[in-house]
């Protein structure tokens, strides 16, 4: 019998099986099925529209508004009021609205929700940021949502996986940001698709919580179905008294079978950005010095946590913004805002000439608080470059770590943090 | 079951954003939704497409966001079918849940140009070029996921289980 990859190993415990194989097609078991305020919706008038009448589990659905919240119109307003009756009037246990709400992917491992060994399915492509605790996690779309909290269940094709080797640490002003900019624009936006990016080595002992939900939140950017680390002590620490369930801890084989293996020297990783409009387009920072930026955005589900604070404050304490720039720092949960408070981050951050908001998703996907206009270039620690991701569709957008948004929202220019 | 229509193509990593903007996402509901189909990088596309007209698309469509609101867009303007190299993998579960007819086929997808008229027989997988006269076939579904098709989309099926 040929050995599983952490995924499959996680897979086949959930279908019941003793093993599986790539390729295969299964029914598994889901510990938690999520949605958001603007996928939930179309999720609900679907469950609503089959007739069914009763979520599997009151406590294994987590519904969060965090899109457009507080709304930011009337529309919105209603989603999220459709939202909110569906979680009372099905006793949704994880409802985190308005108050108590983060952005989803920050959110829910931070209130232990999510765990190792878990098998999640969420109404948001970014769901697979999970597997950087050692849990298999996927996105999907709504009606997998509907069918998921009608039946507690959904089928797969076990995927086959490419492992990611690495080595060495990671040098000052890196983050998983740059590990995970350096491997798409490695292998690409489709270089994984249908795939698990499972990131094994010696070098995964060395990076942080923050760096690995980062770099499997990026994991789709690649068109993977999941990433996934393993379970070690770093994993351990994170998941002591916040998992409200039992964490099952999986391993992969000695003998899986990966379709290719990529070695990353994480010593030899550079501030990295990706350019209009792909991922894929990396550069280093260092080489961007003659962009002009118009705004900073740090925040988001793949770089609003603590550590990504921490950096801002580090490089914008004592500093300004420069002229003409707008800088929109948005915590990703109510407890990271709370902490940066107490901290004193937020002084500093608005002493530098910055603005902060409480969480939300945002100027990620254009939605509001930090749209841009035709022409307007920003740099932004989110996820996604596209045509028009930002706002016009004549605007830019350039990813990067929040030490390199930072240092370019103090110059006015894409900047290496060195350089700050 | 068949389609047949006017080509409208795309190239590479057609992404969710461009598909329908997230702007527009403050309603669910699909007719208003579909008036914004394909906006940002052909404004064009809403006011020409007509019932049973095909997007010809590159590798990696529909990469990005896990909106259902895509393929439901798409399939709201009255497009009878997608043909492409490739289908992100959120997007191929998604047009296959709500029964937007979907066909892998990089050659039909290499070939087939803007503006012809092309027809697609589902059954037999068969996607004919009446403009060129050239024909191709594309991969079948595997017998679970044409399960799910015939019972008319994933929350049917389940359904018909049960």
């Amino acid at each position: 019998m040929q050995g599983m990859t952490m995924t499959q190993k996680i897979l086949a415990a959930h279908a019941g099986l003793a093993s599986v194989e790539a390729g295969q097609l299964i029914s598994a078991q889901l510990d938690i099925v999520l949605g958001n305020d603007i996928t939930t919706p179309v999720a609900v008038n679907e469950f609503e529209k089959a007739g069914f009448d009763q979520v599997f589990d009151p406590d294994r659905v987590a519904i969060v508004l965090d899109h457009f919240v507080p709304n930011k119109d009337i529309k919105a307003a209603e989603q999220s009021k459709q939202c909110r009756t569906f979680a009372c009037s099905h006793c949704i246990s994880h409802f985190y609205d308005v108050g108590k709400m983060g952005i989803e992917h920050a959110l829910l491992p931070e209130q232990g929700v999510v765990t190792a060994g878990d098998c999640i399915i969420g109404a948001d492509s970014h769901t697979c940021t999970y597997g950087a605790l050692g849990a298999f996690s996927t996105g999907v779309g709504s009606t997998d949502m509907a069918a998921g909290m009608a039946t507690g269940k959904a089928w797969f094709k076990v995927p086959s996986a490419i492992r990611f080797r690495l080595s060495g640490k990671l040098p000052a002003n890196c983050s998983g940001k740059d590990v995970i900019l350096t491997i798409i624009g490695k292998i690409g936006v489709d270089g994984a698709l249908y795939k698990s990016m499972e990131f094994t080595g010696e070098g995964v002992s060395s990076l942080s919580m923050d760096d690995r939900l980062c770099i499997c939140n990026m994991a789709i950017e690649a068109g993977a179905k999941n990433g996934i680390f393993p379970v070690d002590d770093v994993t351990k620490v994170y998941l002591q008294g916040r998992s409200e369930r039992e964490p099952v801890i999986y391993a992969a084989d000695e003998d899986a079978e990966y379709e290719q293996t990529i070695d990353i020297d994480l010593s030899a990783i550079v501030p990295t950005v990706s350019c209009p409009h792909l991922p894929e387009n990396t550069r280093a920072a260092a080489e961007l010095s003659d962009i002009r930026i118009d705004q900073v955005v740090i925040g988001s589900c793949t770089n609003g946590r603590m550590e990504d604070m921490e950096t801002a404050y580090r490089i914008l304490k004592g500093k300004k913004v420069a002229e003409g720039v707008r800088c929109i720092i948005i915590p990703a949960t109510m407890q990271i805002l709370k902490e940066c408070i107490e901290r004193g981050y937020v002084s500093t951050f608005i002493d530098a000439g910055a603005v902060v908001s409480t969480p939300t998703c945002g100027p990620c996907l254009g939605g509001y608080m930090g749209i841009l206009a035709a022409g307007e270039r920003c740099i932004a620690t989110t996820n996604r470059n596209f045509v028009g991701r930002m706002g016009h569709v004549d605007s830019e957008v350039y990813l990067a770590n929040p030490a390199t948004a930072a240092a370019s929202a103090i110059t006015g220019y894409i900047t290496d943090p060195k350089e700050a | 079951m068949n389609t047949e229509g006017k080509v409208f193509k795309y190239p590479d990593n057609v992404d969710t954003d461009v598909i329908i903007p997230a702007r527009y996402l403050n309603t669910p509901k699909a007719e208003e939704l579909a008036q914004h189909c394909m906006e940002d990088i052909d404004a064009s596309f809403v006011k020409q497409v007509q019932p049973g007209d095909i997007m010809v698309a590159g590798w990696n469509f529909g990469c990005g966001s896990s909106r259902e609101h895509a393929p439901l867009v798409i399939k709201t303007c009255g497009t009878g079918c997608v043909i492409a190299k490739s289908f992100a993998r959120i997007f191929y579960r998604n047009a296959i849940n709500i029964g937007l007819p979907i066909l892998e086929c990089p050659e039909a997808a290499e070939e087939i140009a803007a503006g012809d008229s092309v027809q697609v027989d589902f059954d037999s997988g068969t996607i004919t070029d009446l403009t060129s006269g050239k024909s191709w076939h594309a991969q079948p579904f595997p017998p679970f996921i044409q399960n799910i098709i015939a019972s008319g989309g994933l929350l049917a099926s389940l359904k018909k289980e049960a």
